[in-house]
């Protein structure tokens, strides 16, 4: 039993070990979780406002702009104003709304960030839970961010919201799929379900993360992962659920206040969730970048692990974005040709040929 | 008085009774709709009102779109949020007073709607325009030109969700408005030109000015075309998208690059040349299939030529006087005049009847944007709600000139 709990709950740095030494076994093991979970909150709080910052200077300088100056030095205050501008807003009900869905369907996109945050490692002992079904709790919880546009589009009451939110059910059904086939590739790669034994199964060099070590088809999948996670992130060129040209705000068009800026918050840390997910299933999540060379090797080594995930990361994040402000935004038919002419055969015929690759013993 | 319950009552009787005037279950269609309501129970037809208030509209056009899913099938557009009774307004000024009002018109090619109105009054009068005061005329229409589409690419790309473009237009855009800025005062609305030439000369550092930008714009426009028009999902959203056929473009009476998209060789500085257009070497850009890729190469290719006469025009400036027979007062003898010019976005006419005295006794403006707009049931029906965006920024509309 305690191993068990050990075994769910790998949280065995510093602070864990301290809890463990006051408290006996399955207590600290709860007690670590919950200060793992509080953590977390923090986490996704400043997360919060560290991406919509992000994003807003990648994408003024993109823009020839400089983007927010005023709040503090380089506007770095500018998302806090924000969010206080968000909360003391009126948030605005629509006639006919319905009303117990339309307040919670915001939440349920952070809620979702949230239950993958808790899986991922972020470094060696720097997990709050570690299932054995990981990746398909993360396929399943992930679902949710866009049962909460759904619902929202579905409860305002507005035909442009109903709209977006038809068009993003579309689109989460069929791009699910190729997420699903494409971790089912990582899966039998790593010979496990778990997200940490993904991680651990890439260690060594560069050259052991997937992205490399599956000769040519790691690439593809990469890339066929990094447009299959923006499609599900709702992001341009597939952003067609808030498509701000054709329908106005697509599902958030009667949203206001704090209600917007809870879908604000969850499209922003979703997506670094996505760039986590890449970064554990392709880029070698903790592990440092290691190319076999006798001298930097240890030194790149002593930069902590999960700084190198946090940076990985943050390099997704920074794809997506220069995704965003570059692309024109996809038709709604076009992005499912996308995916189930190209993206499915695609996705299958890859998993097909790498499951030839790991029985020939290719791979690497 | 009404109780509290009374009024909830009558409210919400109130909202269903207007939702029930844009459903199909009344069996009477929005005004304007022409098709029959569909004769399968199953279809899920529904209406949705775009503008007038919204991003894409540029302006406040109203557009009633009927779907069926997210297929268009019938598109009417509502005008007169915008109308200011300019015509009107015209009978009670004098010629020198209608040049500004002529600025409200299109904005986006102010200087193009000053000429046409001092064109028609040159020629009841026979006033003649210095040379200077032509090559000023002639640079300033080109620059115009220029910005303008600068315009339409910027708010192309961010019509089709990239959003980035619009900034990249607006940077080479500023530019030619300090010009302008520096040339009269004003950077929309201008009231430049004035009959026999134009109302001050230009600055020394004007030509130097133009020829800057002549040196940045080649670049910069390879560049745009690489960012937003070669782009796969570009291609993917405007080819075979929006096809207006040339007897269509002809029988609805569009002009410029909806026109010429659709592979009709009329431009009216070709075809009817004023001013000095005839001096010139330029071409005219045509489409092949009439789709919303031709129309976005026209415009594309226009900015090419536009600098290829701008170049031509700096070389050959010449000095002396700006304008000739300057007048407080321009009494038309009796009579009916017309002129055109070949605007941005295509053919501007205006029709002056005179009964003698200095202010019009009517005035009419034929604008290309209310021709333009005319196709877009034509163009959109059997499309998605997508399509209906590129193919409304692809016609260029500027709404102030729809209901002036």
């Amino acid at each position: 039993m305690m191993s068990s709990y050990a075994e769910l709950y790998p949280v065995n740095n510093f602070i864990g070990d301290i809890v463990r030494s006051i408290f006996p076994e399955p207590a600290a093991a709860i007690i670590n979780g919950l200060l793992a979970l509080l953590s977390l909150m923090a986490l996704v709080g400043s997360l919060g406002a560290v991406l919509i910052f992000l994003e807003r200077k990648v994408s003024a300088h993109f823009q020839l702009r400089f983007g927010p100056m005023r709040v503090g030095p380089h506007g770095l205050l500018q998302p806090l104003a924000d969010g206080i501008k968000a909360i003391f807003k009126e948030i605005i009900k629509p006639a006919g709304a319905d009303t117990f869905i339309f307040f919670l369907a915001p939440l349920l996109p952070v809620s979702a960030a949230f239950l993958v945050l808790a899986v991922i490692p972020f470094d060696h002992h720097l997990q709050v839970a570690d299932p054995a079904g990981g990746v398909l709790y993360v396929l399943g919880v992930s679902g949710l961010s866009i049962l909460g546009i759904l619902l929202a589009g579905w409860a305002s009451n507005n035909k442009y919201s109903l709209l977006g939110a038809m068009r993003s059910g579309a689109q989460m059904v069929s791009f699910e799929i190729s997420i699903a086939l494409l971790m089912l590739l990582i899966v039998m790669l790593s010979g496990t379900a778990s997200l940490r034994g993904i991680v651990l199964a890439q260690q060594g060099t560069i050259f052991d993360w997937w992205i490399f070590k599956l000769p040519f088809l790691g690439i593809l999948a990469f890339i066929m992962y990094l447009v299959a996670s923006t499609a599900e992130l709702n992001r341009t060129p597939f952003d067609i659920a808030e498509a701000e040209s054709e329908l106005t705000g697509g599902f958030a068009t009667e949203y206001s206040g704090i209600s917007f800026a809870m879908f604000f918050l969850g499209e922003f840390v979703n997506m670094f969730v996505a760039a986590c997910l890449v970064t554990t299933f392709f880029l070698g999540g903790f592990h440092a970048p290691l190319f076999g060379l006798p001298v930097i090797d240890p030194l790149l080594n002593l930069i902590p692990g999960f700084l190198w995930f946090f940076a990985k990361a943050f390099l997704i994040v920074f794809l997506y974005m220069w995704f965003r402000w570059t692309f024109p935004r996809v038709r709604v038919d076009q992005l499912m040709y996308l995916e189930w002419r190209i993206m499915l055969p695609a996705s299958l015929i890859l998993l097909m040929l790498s499951g030839l690759f790991v029985a020939q013993g290719w791979v690497g | 008085m009404l109780t509290a319950a009374e009024t909830e009552k009558n409210g919400k009787k109130m909202i269903t009774e207007s939702l029930s005037e844009y459903s199909l279950d009344a069996n009477t269609l929005p005004e304007g709709f022409r098709l029959p309501p569909p004769e399968d129970e199953e279809a899920e037809e529904f209406f949705v009102n775009i503008g007038p208030q919204h991003p894409s509209t540029h302006g406040v056009l109203r557009v009633v779109v009927r779907l069926n899913g997210e297929t268009v099938v019938e598109v009417v557009p509502h005008l007169g949020y915008i109308h200011r009774s300019i015509e009107k307004m015209a009978e009670n000024q004098t010629y020198v007073q209608n040049i500004h009002l002529s600025d409200r018109l299109d904005y986006l090619s102010a200087f193009s709607n000053n000429l046409c109105l001092c064109m028609a009054v040159e020629q009841a009068l026979d006033i003649g325009v210095p040379e200077r005061g032509e090559y000023i005329r002639l640079i300033i229409c080109e620059l115009q030109r220029l910005q303008s589409h600068l315009l339409w690419w910027g708010v192309l790309g961010m019509d089709m969700g990239a959003f980035t473009t619009f900034f990249y237009g607006f940077r080479e855009r500023e530019l030619i408005n300090d010009l302008f800025e520096e040339l009269c005062g004003a950077r929309l609305t201008v009231n430049y030109f004035r009959p026999g030439g134009s109302s001050v000369d230009v600055p020394e550092t004007f030509i130097p000015r133009v020829k800057h930008l002549l040196n940045i714009m080649p670049k910069v426009l390879d560049e745009y075309s690489n960012l937003l028009n070669k782009n796969i999902i570009f291609l993917e959203r405007t080819k075979n998208i929006g096809i207006l056929s040339p007897e269509k473009a002809l029988s609805y009476g569009s002009t410029g690059a909806v026109l010429r998209g659709s592979g009709i060789n009329y431009d009216v500085r070709k075809n009817d040349p004023y001013s000095i257009y005839d001096q010139f070497d330029f071409d005219v850009p045509l489409g092949s299939v009439g789709d919303s890729y031709d129309r976005c190469q026209v415009r594309m290719e226009e900015m090419a030529q536009s600098l290829r006469i701008l170049e031509q025009a700096v070389a050959r400036f010449p000095s002396g006087p700006h304008r000739s027979q300057p007048q407080q007062n321009y009494k038309l003898p009796k009579g009916s005049y017309y002129s055109q010019v070949e605007t941005p976005r295509g053919l501007l006419g205006v029709y002056i009847v005179s009964d003698g005295g200095a202010k019009p006794y009517r005035l009419k403006y034929r604008s290309p944007n209310f021709s333009n707009l005319n196709v877009l049931n034509e163009l959109a029906a059997g499309h998605k709600v997508a399509d209906l965006i590129t193919i409304m920024s692809t016609l260029d509309l500027v709404i102030p000139d729809i209901d002036r």
